[in-house]
C-alpha cells in the first residue's frame, strides 16, 4: 500500500467513524420518537383535545384543561419573559464594557444554569406561601423566570452580530442612538431574536419541576390566574406514575402531543430564520 | 480672498512652501477648519490641522493608509463623537459656527452634513424606506405624496431610478454593489443637506460602477459642498477641484488639484503622487 492509498483509506475510515458518531447521537432521539408516537396515536383521538380527564375505567378521556392549562402558563411567562428579556438583551449589546451590563450577563447566565427545580422552590416562596394558594400565576411566574435570561442572552447576541456600519449609516442620517437602535439595529436582527423567542417558548413548555408546586394540577377546566391550573406536562407525570394501563395511554398521548408542539416550535424557528436569509439577498 | 490657505505643517523635515493658491474666488468658505486635533486616547491621529474647504467645489483628501484622511473627514459631522476614549482640540466651523461648540446637537449636524460610507450600508429594508429613513426620522415629510416625491426627488439625483422605479418596494440588499452605493447616496441626499462627506465611495466597486459614481459627484457639486476621501489619486484628479494630502496625522499640502498633481510644493506630496510610495 502505498502513500496515497493509505492517506486516502485513512480519510474514509475518519469520515466513517463521523457517520457512525452522529449515528449514536441521533439513535436516542429515534427511539423517543418511536415510543412516543407509536404509542401515542393509540390513545390520541379528537376526543382528547376536547375532553376533560375521567375516572379510571371510563372511556373517552382527554386532556382539554391541561392543553390550554400549558398554553396559558406558557403566556403568562412569555407576556413577562419578554419584555424584560429583549430590553436587558439590548442594554448589555448597547452598553458592552459597562458594569451593569456585566453584572446583568453574570445574573442571567446564573440564572440560566440554576436547576429548574430550585426556580419553582422559589416561585412557591414568593408567590404561593404568601397566598396559600397554588396559581396559575405562580406557575406562569416559574416559567417566565426561566425564560428572561434565555432571550436575554440571545437577543444580545444576535444585536451584536448586526455590523457597525447600518448604525453608522443611521447615526449619520440624523438618527439619535435610540431612534437608530429601534428603527434598524433592532429590526435587522428581528427574525433572529423572534426564533429565540420561539426556541425559548419550546423549552420551557416542556418543563415539569417548576410548576410541580406552583401551578399544581386542576382536574377540572379552569382559566383562572388564581386557581391551580392543569398543565400537560404536570397531566403526564400524574398519569405515568399511577398504576393504571388506561392512564399510562393517556400519558402516552400527552406526551406526543407535547412533542408535536416543540416541533412545531422548531420548524417555526427554522422557517423565520429562512426568510430572514432570503431577506438580506444572500 | 477665498482660497485655500496653506497648511500649518508642524513637521521638522518639511519646509512649508505652500502658499495660497489662484482658486475661484467666487467660491466662499464652507467649513473652516483651525488648529484641529484629534487623539483616539492618547494616540494623536490628527495634528494641528487647519483647512478652508470652499462651497460647490468637491475637495478630495488623499493619503497613504492610515494618514488620518478619513478621521478628519468624520470629525467634520461629529461621527467620531461616538467612538469611546475620543477626544477633539480645535475649531470646525461650518457656515461660521463651531460644530464643537457647547450646545451644538450632533443630530441636527448631522442631517446638515450628510455622509457616505466607503463600504454601502444600505438597511435591510426596501428601496423605498432606505431612502425615506431621513425623513421620516426627521420628520421631513408631511404627507405620503411627499414622501414619495421627496423619494423619487432623491433617487433621480442619485442617477438610480430609472433602475429601481419598478421595485421600490423590494429588498435593498437584492441590488448590485454600485446600485447600493448610490442608493446610499439618495438615502443621505434625501435630507437636503449642504455638505456631502464620501469616505472612499468607490473602493469597493467595479469600473463602470466607479465611473458613474463619479459623474455623480461632478453632477452633485452644483448643489452641494462636497469633500471626498479617495485612495486612488486618479479618482482624486478626475472628481476634485481641490487636493488636500495628509500624511501621518498632518495636513502637508492643500491647493488646486491640477497644481497639486502637475507641480505641488512639497517634495512629500510629489512623491506620493508620482507613486513613489503610499
Amino acid at each position: 500500500m502505498n502513500r496515497d492509498q493509505r492517506r486516502n483509506l485513512l480519510s474514509k475510515l475518519f469520515v466513517g467513524a463521523c457517520a457512525l458518531a452522529v449515528l449514536a447521537a441521533l439513535v436516542p432521539l429515534a427511539f423517543v420518537l418511536f415510543f412516543v408516537i407509536s404509542q401515542g396515536v393509540q390513545a390520541l383521538s379528537l376526543s382528547f383535545f376536547t375532553n376533560m380527564p375521567v375516572p379510571v375505567g371510563e372511556e373517552g378521556g382527554g386532556m382539554a384543561n391541561s392543553i390550554v392549562g400549558t398554553l396559558m402558563l406558557t403566556g403568562i411567562a412569555a407576556l413577562m419573559a419578554i419584555p424584560i428579556g429583549v430590553i436587558s438583551g439590548i442594554y448589555m449589546s448597547e452598553y458592552p464594557g459597562t458594569r451593569l451590563a456585566s453584572s446583568v450577563r453574570f445574573a442571567a447566565d446564573t440564572l440560566n444554569g440554576v436547576p429548574s427545580i430550585v426556580i419553582g422552590v422559589f416561585a412557591y416562596g414568593v408567590a404561593v406561601l404568601p397566598f396559600k394558594q397554588f396559581s396559575g400565576l405562580a406557575g406562569g411566574l416559574a416559567l417566565g423566570i426561566m425564560m428572561i435570561p434565555i432571550i436575554a442572552r440571545t437577543t444580545e447576541e444576535l444585536l451584536l452580530l448586526v455590523p457597525g456600519a447600518l448604525r453608522e449609516g443611521a447615526l449619520a442620517l440624523g438618527a439619535t442612538r435610540a431612534r437608530a437602535v429601534f428603527t434598524v439595529i433592532v429590526p435587522s436582527a428581528l427574525p433572529g431574536i423572534i426564533t429565540g423567542i420561539i426556541l425559548a417558548l419550546a423549552r420551557i413548555a416542556g418543563e415539569t419541576a417548576p410548576l410541580l408546586f406552583t401551578s399544581f394540577n386542576n382536574a377540572y377546566f379552569t382559566t383562572s390566574l388564581t386557581q391551580p391550573i392543569s398543565s400537560i406536562t404536570v397531566q403526564v407525570f400524574a398519569y405515568a406514575v399511577s398504576p393504571y394501563e388506561d392512564w399510562h395511554r393517556q400519558a402516552w398521548a400527552g406526551s406526543l402531543v407535547l412533542v408535536t408542539f416543540l416541533l412545531v416550535c422548531s420548524l417555526l424557528a427554522r422557517f423565520a430564520t429562512a426568510r430572514v436569509t432570503r431577506l438580506r439577498g444572500h | 480672498m477665498a482660497t485655500p490657505q496653506a497648511p500649518r505643517v508642524k513637521v521638522p523635515s518639511l519646509t512649508p512652501r505652500a502658499r495660497s493658491a489662484d482658486t475661484p474666488t467666487s467660491h466662499e468658505v464652507k467649513i473652516d477648519v483651525e488648529r484641529l486635533s484629534f487623539f483616539y486616547d492618547t494616540k494623536k491621529a490628527l495634528e494641528d490641522i487647519s483647512i478652508k474647504i470652499h462651497t460647490n467645489v468637491v475637495t478630495a483628501f488623499i493619503g497613504p493608509s492610515g494618514c488620518g484622511k478619513s478621521t478628519f473627514l468624520r470629525t467634520l459631522n461629529r461621527m467620531n463623537d461616538i467612538i469611546p476614549g475620543s477626544r477633539v482640540e480645535g475649531k470646525v466651523c461650518i457656515d461660521g459656527d463651531d460644530v464643537y461648540a457647547a450646545g451644538v446637537d450632533p443630530v441636527a449636524l448631522r442631517r446638515r452634513v450628510g455622509m457616505v460610507f466607503q463600504k454601502s450600508n444600505p438597511f435591510p429594508k426596501s428601496i423605498f424606506e432606505n431612502v425615506a429613513y431621513g425623513l421620516r426620522i426627521n420628520g421631513m415629510a408631511g404627507s405620503k405624496a411627499e414622501l414619495g416625491g421627496r423619494v423619487e426627488e432623491s433617487l433621480r439625483q442619485a442617477a438610480l431610478w430609472d433602475e429601481v422605479k419598478d421595485r421600490l418596494q423590494e429588498s435593498a440588499l437584492a441590488m448590485s454593489g454600485g446600485q447600493q452605493q448610490r442608493l446610499c447616496i439618495a438615502r443621505a441626499l434625501a435630507v437636503r443637506p449642504d455638505i456631502l462627506l464620501m469616505d472612499e465611495p468607490a473602493s469597493a466597486l467595479d469600473p463602470i460602477a466607479t465611473q458613474r459614481i463619479e459623474e455623480l459627484v461632478y453632477d452633485l457639486k452644483k448643489t452641494y459642498t462636497i469633500v471626498i476621501v479617495t485612495h486612488n489619486m486618479q479618482q482624486a484628479a478626475r472628481v476634485s477641484d481641490h487636493t488636500a494630502f495628509f500624511w501621518l496625522g498632518k495636513l502637508v499640502e492643500y491647493d488646486r488639484t491640477d497644481k497639486m498633481f502637475t507641480a505641488p510644493a512639497e517634495k512629500l506630496t510629489e512623491d506620493y503622487v508620482t507613486g513613489r510610495f503610499g
